[in-house]
């Protein structure tokens, strides 16, 4: 991103007329610190369209998570994971390899599983999250949740939000997995205390009672 | 005197069974609060820059451009110019600003000169005549020591014989002390005599032991009818736990600190930061609800703890939250100590072992390490043994659950189970024909053996080794036994009983995900004859008793044991003031089932509310205590044994091994949760499998830096590669009696070697090195060429 290098000697050669420069945005953010600054994106011709640009300074963001309406003010390159971590206080999700590896931020972006840490939170705004945290109903837990407390499918527990909604979207896509099925639409997340036996069984128990 | 003892099978309603973990439903539904998800009014995020270079001197540092930038509120350096640097990743300088983009800003803001040194991040076979002799030992040689376990006897000798480098103050005796130095290596010590000059000698990066010789290693090879030589080795792998290691701190006013830190220790915490901080100890609280893995990694506030304490300060005493990237946390936050050797092993040809040789070496980084504790588990009768330590610039090495036992299995069974082929006895003949020398445990070793053979079906399953034909896949059988200790470390709590029933029970301990939490409740309640869910525990704080740092797998014994003593004289003390209103003695009162009666007449009986509200108006607290010599039996052991056996796939053409069965069968004393310790044995397993299969440090030799520093090579076992486990836990007569120990390490250790001995059985010959990844195997496989 050489475009905003804060650290670069010469700013004004940075093609960027409509917003705020980040030279600006630095000078009058360090004046108003308190004051959120959001810039309006840019329009750029592209392909014979004409494309939003945003940032590099804050941009006002909605987002719809677990059915609730949650504004911020962020940075382009912020990720969905950051904000619903830093911003929303919603930590089910966990920042563990932070690059699409591990599956412990596994939510659920209008039905499908994603990595949170691997999605810009600007690309997030306008469609439906579901974070493990609304997997409850009325107080009870979700019948894979129940399964994994009573099949000890969680130790240390960090990688448990990520393995439950994974689990989950699974079940709901397919309810009677085969083995082959579990290893594949498990296969994007990994536990370090060596809870997979516990989820096998958890998996198993939900499928007979067919979840 | 209270009988503290743990009740009888028939008198335990809670422990012996399975009880559902306790804090599981809230880490179901990401209710669970880890340091990692923890928020504090107005909290900063901190980043680091970190050295590109493995060996470098800094020669300048401009934190200008960063600290003016806005939103920055410190900057911190974390070691300055003139510093030298010994790993890639070593923290230089810190920031702390009002969000993580600016913060990274900041760290790109920051130049950093520096000198590059010549570095080593290999810990190949040490090249001939390259090992210095050891000489005397400076304090950060016996800390060294201490981290790698080395046995206090053999600490003792070579302090006596090489002696110090300097004269060891009054606190770093203290400190040493705190890491488990025993009173005769702190008496050695003080006695040893000190030749300053050795501290000036440049270290070589290799550094040789005395050979250690028991019995006659010649006479013991010229007895023996056959002879067995291999290499055998375990790469550095990480502790890659998926909370990295990280704080945050905040002042609550100039002279107090308030930390969350994602801890294995959070009593030993304060202790460790008040002389950095120059603050006393108890000015500093420490707070952890829960911790995403620590695995031996976790015990200290690290470099890290420290700085985030100060930058904090710096930013006028505002939290500061400072988690390491998943880069760093591979990089500088521990990893397991490497082990390689040349064994030579001999026995009678009716399989009785009497010889032993080996040289070994391996590396725990800049501090080098101590050997394994080879021969494993097996007393060799003649032994010699040398050990080159390997000092070099890969990082700092920590404890790696089961500290240098899994190396040493591995060393060891793979050694003894290439001198079975050569014997041409089945391994499991070959092993128990050898179990004296596994004095005191062969017994239960013997016991174990029986049953995990039939649980793997091992006499169907075993073949003696042949070799393969190209494209063939092929199965095997592989075993291995272990040992731990896992006596209860000390342990404080306070269970209070209030007048309306309640009962709140605070110890400083933490839940690594254990089931600790459980397991206290379980002691408590089953004491109290109430349920589980009418106790309120609070642990991981420092303002509850301290306890101990769960590592060793010493909490289970430390913590139970305190929360037994604490529970059987709070239910002793109600007694008595119960008793009149039972027309009753308080030694005939029983409390079962949420009442507390007269044993044997149904009649006399009051709920527990009731029998609460006898105890007037203020609340009651007792302290329980472990180890508490004035109330005993002691209620913690050491010592276990447990025996695994695997069985792998082998696809001959690509080299790729599938593991396709794993048996545990393991003892640890009386199990206080079977549910629990089923889940940890399991979870060993599965990280038994990661290492011999996957994992490993690779480092660029040219560079310096570690090449897998993220998860999609660093690479963890997953879903796909968990196979049948069986688990069984060994309960009842001979072990029950034997009282609380620990189970976390025990497992953990026999995967490597069962695993590589289950390969050598399927492809005719041995894979020298874990991981057992496909260039390997297919090496093995190849027919040596000249190389």
């Amino acid at each position: 991103m050489p475009d905003w290098d804060p650290t670069r000697k010469n700013p004004e050669e940075k093609p960027d007329d409509s917003g705020v420069s980040r030279r600006d945005f630095l000078r009058i953010s360090g004046i108003t610190a308190a004051i959120p600054l959001v810039a309006k994106p840019k329009l750029v011709m592209a392909a014979g369209e004409q494309i939003p640009v945003h940032g590099p300074g804050k941009v006002a963001m909605q987002f719809n998570v677990n059915g609730k309406t949650y504004k911020a003010d962020l940075e382009p390159r912020v990720t969905l994971l950051d904000a619903l971590r830093d911003q929303f206080e919603i930590t089910g999700a966990k920042r563990v390899c932070d690059r699409g590896e591990c599956g412990a931020c596994t939510v659920l972006m209008d039905g499908k599983t994603v990595y949170a840490c691997s999605v810009l939170a600007i690309e997030a705004q306008g469609k439906s999250i579901v974070t493990v945290e609304s997997l409850m109903h009325d107080g009870a837990l979700h019948p894979i949740q129940q399964a994994f407390v009573e099949n000890d499918a969680s130790q240390c527990g960090f990688c448990t939000p990520g393995f439950v909604v994974a689990c989950k979207a699974m079940l709901d896509r397919n309810p009677n997995p085969t083995p082959e099925d579990i290893r594949h639409g498990l296969s994007g997340n990994l536990c370090r205390c060596g809870t997979y036996d516990g989820i096998r069984k958890a998996i198993a128990q939900v499928a007979q009672k067919g979840a | 005197m209270p009988n503290y003892a743990w009740p009888q099978e028939n008198d335990r309603t809670l422990i012996g069974t399975r009880v559902t973990r306790v804090d599981a439903p809230v880490k179901v539904s990401g209710q669970a609060k880890y340091t990692y998800d923890t928020h504090r009014p107005g909290m900063l995020y901190g980043k680091v820059l970190r050295c590109p270079y493995a060996h470098a001197k800094i020669v300048s540092i401009d934190i200008s451009a960063a600290e003016k930038m806005p939103g920055v509120n410190a900057v911190q350096i974390v070691q300055g110019p003139g510093s030298m640097i010994h790993w890639e990743g070593d923290e230089i300088v810190a920031v702390a600003a009002i969000d993580e983009p600016t913060a990274e800003d900041a760290i790109r803001a920051i130049q950093v000169k520096y000198a590059p040194l010549e570095h080593l991040v290999s810990d190949a076979e040490p090249p001939k005549n390259s090992a210095q002799g050891q000489g005397p030992l400076s304090a950060d040689d016996i800390d060294d020591m201490l981290d790698n376990q080395v046995p206090s006897q053999q600490m003792v000798s070579q302090i006596k014989q090489y002696g110090l480098t300097e004269k060891i103050d009054e606190d770093t005796l203290k400190q040493l002390k705190a890491d488990g130095a025993t009173d005769d290596v702190l008496n050695a010590i003080q006695a040893a005599t000190v030749h300053p000059e050795a501290a000036q000698r440049p270290k070589s990066n290799y550094q040789k032991a005395a050979v250690q010789t028991i019995g006659d290693p010649d006479q013991g090879f010229k007895d023996s009818e056959f002879v067995s030589e291999g290499l055998y080795g375990v790469p550095v792998i990480t502790h890659c736990c998926l909370e990295t290691h990280g704080s945050i701190s905040e002042w609550t006013d100039e002279s107090h600190l308030f930390t969350h830190i994602s801890t294995q220790n959070v009593s030993g915490i304060p202790g460790q930061m008040a002389e950095p901080l120059k603050l006393p100890a108890t000015n500093i609280r420490v707070h952890q609800d829960n911790i995403g893995g620590g695995f031996g990694s976790k015990f200290a506030p690290d470099r890290w703890g420290i700085f985030t304490a100060q930058i904090s300060k710096k930013a006028g005493g505002k939290p500061v939250r400072i988690m390491l990237e998943r880069d760093a946390e591979l990089k500088v936050a521990g990893a397991r100590p490497s082990a390689f050797a040349r064994v030579k092993v001999g026995a009678k040809k009716d399989g009785t072992i009497l010889a032993w040789q080996s040289e070994s070496w391996g590396t725990g980084g800049p501090g080098g390490g101590g050997m394994p504790p080879i021969p494993y588990v097996f007393s060799v009768p003649n032994q010699r043994k040398e050990h080159t330590a390997i000092r070099n610039n890969i990082g700092p090495a920590r404890a790696w659950r089961a500290p240098n036992h899994p190396q040493a299995a591995v060393l060891t069974m793979c050694a003894l189970d290439d001198l079975a082929a050569a014997v041409n006895m089945d391994p499991l003949d070959f092993f128990s024909r050898n179990l004296d020398l596994t004095k005191p445990r062969q017994e239960i070793y013997r016991e174990e053996f029986a049953i995990a053979s039939d649980l793997m079906d091992w006499k169907n399953k075993w073949h003696p080794r042949r070799q393969s034909s190209p494209g063939e896949i092929v199965r095997g059988v592989g075993l291995s036994i272990h040992t731990w200790g896992g006596r209860g470390h000390a342990s404080d709590c306070d269970l209070t009983i209030h007048p309306d029933g309640s009962v709140d029970l605070k110890m400083g301990s933490q839940d690594l995900g254990t089931g600790t939490r459980t397991c206290i409740l379980i002691v408590a309640a089953d004491t109290l004859g109430i349920p589980i869910n009418a106790i309120h525990l609070l642990i991981g704080d420092t303002n509850y008793p301290p306890s101990g740092g769960s590592g060793g797998s010493t909490t289970i014994g430390g913590v139970t044991s305190s929360t037994r003593r604490a529970a059987v004289d709070a239910r002793d003390a109600l007694f008595a003031k119960v008793a009149p209103a039972l027309r009753a003695q308080p030694e005939e009162l029983e409390c079962v089932n949420g009442n507390v009666r007269v044993r044997g007449d149904s009649t006399r009986s009051l709920s527990w509310k009731e029998a609460c509200s006898k105890l007037g108006a203020m609340p009651q607290t007792v302290r329980g205590k472990n180890p508490d010599r004035d109330k005993p039996p002691d209620l913690t052991n050491s010592g276990v044994g447990g025996v695994q056996m695997a069985e792998v796939e082998v696809d001959t053409d690509t080299g790729i091994v599938k593991v396709k069965k794993m048996v545990a069968v393991q003892d640890c004393g009386l199990v206080v949760n079977v549910k629990t310790a089923e889940s940890q044995v399991y979870g060993a397993l599965i990280m038994g499998i990661s290492y011999s299969l996957f994992e490993e440090k690779v480092m660029d030799p040219t560079t310096g830096r570690m090449l897998n520093a993220n998860m999609e090579f660093y690479r963890l076992a997953g879903f796909n590669d968990i196979p049948e486990l069986v688990v069984r836990m060994m309960t009842g007569k001979g072990y029950d009696e034997r009282g609380v120990i620990g189970l976390g390490e025990p497992p953990v250790i026999s995967p490597g070697a069962a695993i590589s001995n289950a390969v050598a059985n399927a492809i005719g010959v041995r894979v020298p090195f874990l991981p057992l990844t496909p260039d390997r195997v297919l090496a093995a496989l190849q027919p040596k060429a000249g190389a």
